[in-house]
């Protein structure tokens, strides 16, 4: 397994300026992590734990206060880094919003999709063949010609994933991207991202507030008031339910029936998601109890 | 629910016309422009009115909807037959009724300047409005107007911001209607009281949707820098317009019509036409 | 308490052209605010229900049939369809978009001024519905636009809540919130409907949150209703749910999973709480085979 580092934060802190009447607001606070080429992190939190400020730095819309931020190897806290080398850092690292329609720029599918390769100056025949792949990769090859106000929310964050496709990024990071999306919808932007991440091995964040989802990545990394409370594999990480619930979260359902049983006396593993193997464990603890009588 | 909202008047077509490069197409609208303007004698109207025609035949548009398209401007055109008819004088009278007087050449006149204004419209609209996205019109005239950039005019900002309003005009009128939806459950009227009622009515949705504005342009400008977006400069295009044959056969078409055009003027001056 | 009488509604968008959709057709549904507490209404996008819920309080009217809201039919008088939206509040999707007055407190007393009340009364009105939303009392003086986003979801909610409907509908109030935001809202929400008496419909898309909020479902599917019925036995109609491209909780599918392991609670779970108590109860039978 390779192991470069394709984000590499340390001791990233940052607050949002007060104004007359607040004081300035810590939304992280010395978090630092390394995120592994090819890999599929979900970061959960609750609202204001500070999960998408940490998303505005991945992106370089906002700038640590203090600590470093290597994107790809290159330092961009270094004192010397130029917007030469910002600009190349964010051609590997592209975002998927949460509002769907507040990102898309032209009002025909495919010359969105184009839009992101259109500003990096390829030439046209490449931009072609790319913003078709990409629209057949994501499944949309049918609408390349449509308006993007008559998608779906779902389908509108695929031409999102599409134009990040296109780009040939290293790395993307979904911000919230399915909140406001129905569960077929959601559906569809999970399923692409796993796929995005396994097939052509694209390195997947994922900030999001769904335990389902979380459920889905190699790793969970728990933010709560700005600083990194859990970073595991999912069994790790939602093998502590009380935790999670003190930090606003929820586990999946699997997991709090497990821990339930648990507590009433049942001797089953925690890290099951999958119903059916939920059901199996509780079944045998429960034969296994009986016979034990 | 999604209302189907229709903006600008592109008809969806794959017509000769519709494919023409939208270069060409602002071009030879232009051309087509002039010749109406050089047409002075009925002979030339005669030949003008036969080639729009023809013009709307190749787009496939029916005639009917080009002339509904027309009612705005009935006032005007009924405006100006009125005032030709009326207030021009000539060789030969046809009615005298006391003070109002109506010569063959005032009636001539407003034939032919309501052609003119027809005319005019149906140029415009079936090289331009019917028959090109208004996506593709910017990128014609982005491109049209490409050389003025060396003068510091600046054209790809102008032609993104159209882009970017032809893609939230939708989404806008959307949000709108939602937002009238909220507040009318909230017992907002916006359809009963004076003037002035009626405009403070309008507040709670104005606000809120100008609100939503601001932070869609937020969002929309962080989307955009996040996706690379760094102005004009060094920018590619997936679509490159290419003129083909067909355009370079379309404007010797307009230029013939519009030699002809002064030949006919020339030679056949039947009725010449002032103003 | 209020009911909800719809008779054989029908309704399309874009009537008589080629784009016409039917939203509804030809439904009926009664809902009696006292004995089904609260009402979910289910189904995937696009099956009808924000019609059916613009419906309600008249923002849309019916090619045909009939909406009776306590034994009247709404569209009898077309002229006091205001009168309406008084009876059957309804907070729309986000409706934290709508807010737009000086003051939080300004922007709750938009609907009870609208009908008409001042002074004293439209103060009560306005500090009692902060109180039942959850928005604390130095927040009123406030412009709506410095509050959090769970705030002004609460100021939203209360700006309807003041006009002290008789039916409250909630197009997924907790849409966007994290599991603590949706807990404080949903749980508010069925507080607020025991509390004072408000017949209340929730519409969302979260299986989770309806078996945990609502007493009776409503399950819609294809412009018509599927099922209405209580949250057990909806829940325990598993493929009939599946079939129309809906989803049901978690916990349902563990227990039918359990099930084929030999271990059946019975089909009707849909919190993890009963599931425990379910499985807890089996050990005092001796179990199962």
């Amino acid at each position: 397994m390779q192991k470069t580092p394709i984000i590499k934060a340390e001791h990233l802190t940052f607050s949002y300026p007060g104004d007359a009447e607040s004081k300035p607001v810590r939304a992280l606070d010395d978090v630092s992590f390394e995120i592994e080429e090819g890999s599929f992190t979900a970061i959960l939190g609750h609202n204001g734990s500070g999960k998408s400020t940490l998303a505005k730095l991945l992106c370089m819309v906002n700038y640590p206060d203090s600590g470093e931020l290597l994107l790809c190897g290159k330092d961009l806290t270094a004192p010397d880094v130029t917007e030469e080398d910002i600009l190349a850092a964010r051609r590997d690292i592209g975002m998927v919003f949460q509002n769907p329609d507040n990102q898309i720029v032209a009002s025909i599918v495919e010359e969105d999709v184009a839009f992101g390769c259109e500003n990096l100056g390829i030439p046209s025949a490449e931009i072609r063949k790319r913003v078709d792949q990409a629209l057949e990769e994501v499944g949309m090859t049918k609408y390349a010609r449509s308006s993007p106000h008559n998608l779906s929310g779902g389908q509108k964050q695929r031409v999102a994933i599409a134009g990040v496709i296109a780009m040939k990024r290293k790395c993307v990071i979904f911000d919230e991207s399915t909140a406001m999306l129905d569960p077929l919808g959601r559906q569809d932007v999970m399923n692409t991202a796993m796929k995005l991440n396994r097939e052509d091995g694209i390195t997947v964040i994922l900030i999001t507030h769904y335990m389902s989802e979380a459920a889905m990545a190699d790793r969970i990394i728990v933010m709560n008031q700005g600083k990194i409370l859990r970073d595991g594999t999912p069994s790790e990480v939602f093998s502590d339910p009380e935790a999670m619930w003190d930090a606003g979260l929820d586990v999946p359902q699997t997991t709090e029936l497990l821990y339930k049983m648990r507590k009433a006396g049942y001797d089953v593993r925690l890290d099951l998601f999958d119903e059916n193997d939920c059901a199996a464990e509780i079944a045998r603890a429960m034969k296994r109890a009986r016979e034990g009588k | 629910m999604k209302s189907d909202i229709t903006f600008g008047q592109y008809v969806e077509g794959n017509s000769l016309i519709h494919r023409l490069d939208p270069r060409m197409k602002i071009v030879l609208s232009i051309l087509y422009i002039v010749t109406i303007f050089l047409a002075k004698s009925v002979t030339a109207f005669a030949l003008l009115t036969l080639s729009a025609f023809l013009l709307i035949a190749l787009t496939g548009l029916s005639p009917a909807m080009i002339l509904r398209g027309m009612r705005p401007l009935l006032f005007i055109i009924v405006f100006t037959a009125v005032f030709n008819i009326f207030w021009m004088t000539g060789d030969t009278l046809l009615i005298s009724l006391g003070p109002i007087k109506i010569y063959l050449e005032g009636i001539i006149n407003a034939v032919l300047i309501i052609l003119r204004i027809v005319l005019l419209i149906v140029a415009t609209s079936v090289f331009l409005t019917y028959t090109t996205t208004p996506l593709a019109l910017t990128d014609g005239l982005e491109q049209l107007l490409a050389p003025l950039k060396k003068l510091h005019v600046p054209v790809h900002e102008f032609s993104m911001m159209m882009t970017i309003a032809l893609r939230f005009i939708p989404t806008l009128i959307d949000e709108t209607q939602k937002i009238m939806n909220a507040q009318k459950a909230r017992g907002a009227d916006f359809s009963t009281g004076n003037l002035l009622q009626r405009a403070k009515a309008l507040i709670p949705i104005l606000i809120p949707l100008f609100i939503s504005a601001f932070r869609r342009a937020d969002e929309l400008a962080t989307a955009m820098e996040c996706r690379c977006y760094t102005g004009g400069e060094g920018r590619t295009r997936m679509n490159v317009l290419r003129s083909t044959p067909k355009d370079w056969a379309a404007a010797f078409v307009v230029l013939v019509l519009g030699a002809a055009i002064v030949l006919a003027n020339l030679y056949f001056p039947l009725y010449g036409l002032t103003l | 308490m209020a009911t909800i009488e719809l008779n054989n509604i029908t309704f399309t968008y874009n009537k008589n052209t080629p784009s016409a959709v039917c939203a509804l057709d030809h439904v009926s549904l009664k809902i009696d605010g006292a004995a089904d507490g609260i009402t979910g209404l289910i189904g995937h996008t696009g099956s009808g229900k924000s019609t059916l819920v613009q419906m309600l309080n008249g923002l849309l009217k019916p090619d045909e049939g009939q909406v009776i809201l306590d034994g009247t039919d709404i569209w009898a008088e077309p002229k006091k369809i205001r009168d309406v939206r008084f009876k059957a509040g309804l907070v729309m999707q986000y409706p934290e978009y709508q807010l737009f007055a000086e003051t939080v407190r300004e922007d709750i007393a938009f609907g009870p001024k609208n009908m008409g009340l001042t002074g004293d009364e439209l103060n009560t009105r306005v500090l009692e519905a902060a109180k039942f939303s959850g928005l604390s009392h130095e927040l009123l003086d406030k412009s709506p636009f410095e509050l959090s986003g769970g705030q002004k979801r609460r100021a939203a909610l209360a700006g309807v809540m003041a006009m002290q409907p008789k039916i409250l509908i909630l197009d997924e109030p907790a849409a966007g919130l994290d599991p603590v935001g949706r807990r404080d809202i949903l749980g508010g929400i069925r507080k607020y409907a025991g509390e004072s008496g408000t017949t209340v419909i929730i519409v969302s898309h979260s299986m989770e949150d309806m078996a945990m909020y609502c007493d009776k479902l409503v399950v819609m599917a294809d412009a018509k209703i599927l099922m209405h019925k209580t949250c057990a036995e909806v829940f325990s109609e598993y493929q009939k749910l599946t079939s129309v491209g809906l989803d049901v909780p978690q916990i349902t599918r563990i227990a039918s999973a359990l099930a084929e392991n030999g271990v059946d609670i019975g089909a009707d779970i849909y919190t993890v709480d009963y599931a425990v108590k379910q499985l807890l109860k089996q050990r005092q039978r001796g179990g199962v085979s």
